[in-house]
């Protein structure tokens, strides 16, 4: 293909004199811009965004549709322990791996490729990046997560009608547990992201999400139960999951509280990772 | 205008820049010329704030680079290659660049065109040859339509048409009245395109010259004189400009006078010669000549594996 320039002569008006141009001013909303154009030109976020409401719906559907197969054959013990709302909301624990690792590549693509250095020569004062791609991310996060709960739930409901296991959206706790789901997301997306922003590497970022979200968990079981009862509703896995269901069992928090818990680890990892953005070199 | 005070940068152990202080002035074409290795892409990365100095000051126009409002509107910045998101169309990359300072999608276009990119410009730029990546990184360098630029190797895989068309970009831009700054490890380039050299070797400055008085000094000839008398005939000819040495018995190389003026010489006062050559250095070897010893210098230093494969290193991770 050819890459051949026009003669220089027919391009140096494109390069006059230098103009006035007082609109061309660095700012935190033409960053913002900049962080929405980067978001949708790449297509692995398109598909990670994709995959992670994929994931939310569809595995809320199997459940419930795996459910109303089997109730005849269930046992009375899984008959009682029955969550409706839990059944339909099970998937946004899958959806949180894709846009947990889509969080991390938003911020270690840049380094792997290089593309850090571009974007820091236009945005030397570096934050402004950082507030640009969370925020860019949590709106395109919650205009994903927000459908994506509300179609879990009132599908797999609907699905559960067939046995009559449905519980209803104005009954109470339900419609914050579904919202809180969407919130669950992302947060996690946030959190994720400000890891990304420490580790600067897409391995280590992932590693690093996946231990402390799947990893980690279980291995505190391990502990005598009096430590791990006392550490468990904290982690940041468990208080997100605090946001989607009604109420709280002995070792859960209330929906309100998981908020606040897992917003607590959002702001400490993009602190953190402010911190090290500004200090660091590129 | 770009001004460097006592510009200082280490890595660990080793010191990539030390201490350099130097002026890029408006109007004319900088060079930036040293071997590779020898701390001009860190200089760079320090004067855009990429990386923070060990010590001492770098402005561009009078302010830090992070301190201007519209930095890109200020300094045009070609880094070395592959400061892109492989994933991105050139198109996308370049629209987000401009949007970070609220230039618009017409300017992208314009840019597109000037570097003869339309026709790929959809493309993901991982699928980009190192040429139309320079170009890409050309148009994103003059987005902001800058005063000062700056370009870190900017001929690296071009062809031999496209370094013909950013040689007379550049001395457009300079014409302009604009500081156009550009690094390289050949000095053969620079003889063409520069008007003003500021060679560096180890990180420290090694000369700060207009490329004028570069070539008169360093296209200085030589001398070469074979004589039997030879220690007789250097007493002649010694004189307050001429340098006179001998790189083996009977032969001396004479600095600072011409083979006529020597062989003149040798006649009136009787020597007998054997042979009278004049012997043109080329710049690439006062070039040559004048980095040998920092080379030098680092060869007889340990040598730090890490440094070595560092590029190739960041090459495979892009990859």
């Amino acid at each position: 293909m050819s890459t051949q320039a026009p003669t220089i002569d027919s391009q140096l008006s494109l390069i006059g004199e230098r103009t006035n141009r007082p609109r061309v001013r660095l700012t935190q909303k033409h960053v913002l811009r900049s962080e929405w154009i980067k978001l949708y030109s790449l297509r692995s976020t398109r598909y990670a965004l994709l995959l992670t409401a994929v994931l939310t719906i569809g595995f809320g559907l199997i459940a419930s549709a795996v459910t109303v197969s089997r109730w005849s054959t269930m046992s009375v013990t899984e008959k009682a322990t029955f969550d409706a709302l839990n059944t339909s909301l099970l998937g946004a624990r899958f959806g949180v791996l894709a846009i947990g690792v889509l969080g991390v590549l938003l911020i270690s693509g840049e380094y792997s490729t290089g593309m850090i250095r571009s974007t820091m020569t236009a945005v030397p004062t570096r934050l402004p990046v950082l507030w640009a791609k969370l925020g860019v991310y949590g709106l395109i996060a919650l205009a994903i997560t927000v459908p994506a709960a509300l179609i879990a739930f009132f599908a797999g409901q609907a699905i559960l009608s067939g046995q009559s296991l449905q519980i209803a959206f104005s009954h109470s706790g339900v419609a914050v547990a579904v919202f809180g789901a969407a919130g669950y997301l992302t947060l996690v997306g946030l959190f994720a992201m400000g890891l990304g922003a420490i580790l600067r590497n897409t391995a280590a970022g992932i590693a690093g999400f996946a231990a402390i979200m799947f990893v980690i968990p279980p291995l505190i079981t391990i502990l005598p139960s009096s430590v791990s009862d006392a550490i468990t509703p904290y982690l940041p896995s468990n208080a997100g999951e605090a946001m989607m269901e009604i109420g709280h069992h002995a070792n859960t928090l209330s929906p309100g509280a998981g908020l606040a818990v897992l917003g607590g680890w959002v702001v400490a990892v993009i602190v953190a990772g402010a911190v090290m953005l500004n200090r660091r070199d590129v | 205008m770009i001004e460097a005070n006592n510009l200082t940068k280490r890595y660990g152990e080793k010191t990539a820049v030390d201490g350099l202080t130097f002026t890029v002035k408006p109007g004319i074409i900088t060079g930036f010329l040293g071997p590779n290795g020898s701390g001009k892409s860190t200089t760079m990365r320090l004067m855009l704030g990429l990386d923070a100095p060990d010590a001492g000051t770098v402005t561009v126009g009078g302010k830090r680079y992070r301190d201007w409002p519209a930095p890109l509107h200020e300094v045009g910045v070609l880094l070395e290659a592959r400061s892109v998101h492989t994933g991105r169309s050139a198109y996308h990359h370049l629209l987000a660049m401009a949007a970070t300072h609220g230039i618009g999608r017409a300017r992208v276009q314009e840019l597109i065109a000037l570097v003869g990119l339309e026709e790929v410009a959809t493309k993901r730029a991982g699928q980009f040859s190192l040429g139309m990546g320079q170009r890409l990184g050309i148009a994103a360098a003059l987005l902001g339509d800058p005063e000062v630029i700056v370009l870190d190797e900017p001929i690296n895989g071009l062809d031999p048409e496209g370094i013909r068309w950013i040689r007379t970009l550049l001395k457009e831009l300079a014409a302009q009245g604009r500081t156009v700054f550009l690094s390289s490890h050949l000095m053969s380039e620079m003889a063409l395109t520069a008007d003003h050299l500021i060679i560096i070797g180890q990180g420290r400055l090694i000369r700060d010259v207009s490329l004028v008085d570069f070539v008169d000094e360093s296209s200085a000839n030589v001398v070469r004189v074979r004589s039997p008398q030879a220690a007789g005939l250097r007493d002649v000819i010694l004189g307050p400009d001429v340098r006179v040495s001998s790189d083996e018995p009977g032969v001396l190389n004479v600095d600072g006078l011409t083979a006529q003026e020597v062989g003149h010489l040798a006649a009136v006062n009787g020597f007998e010669l054997h042979e009278l050559s004049t012997e043109k250095t080329s710049l690439e070897d006062a070039f040559m000549e004048l980095t040998r010893d920092e080379t030098e210098y680092r060869a007889s230093t340990p040598i730090h594996p890490e440094t070595i494969v560092e590029g190739d290193l960041r090459e495979r991770i892009a990859a």
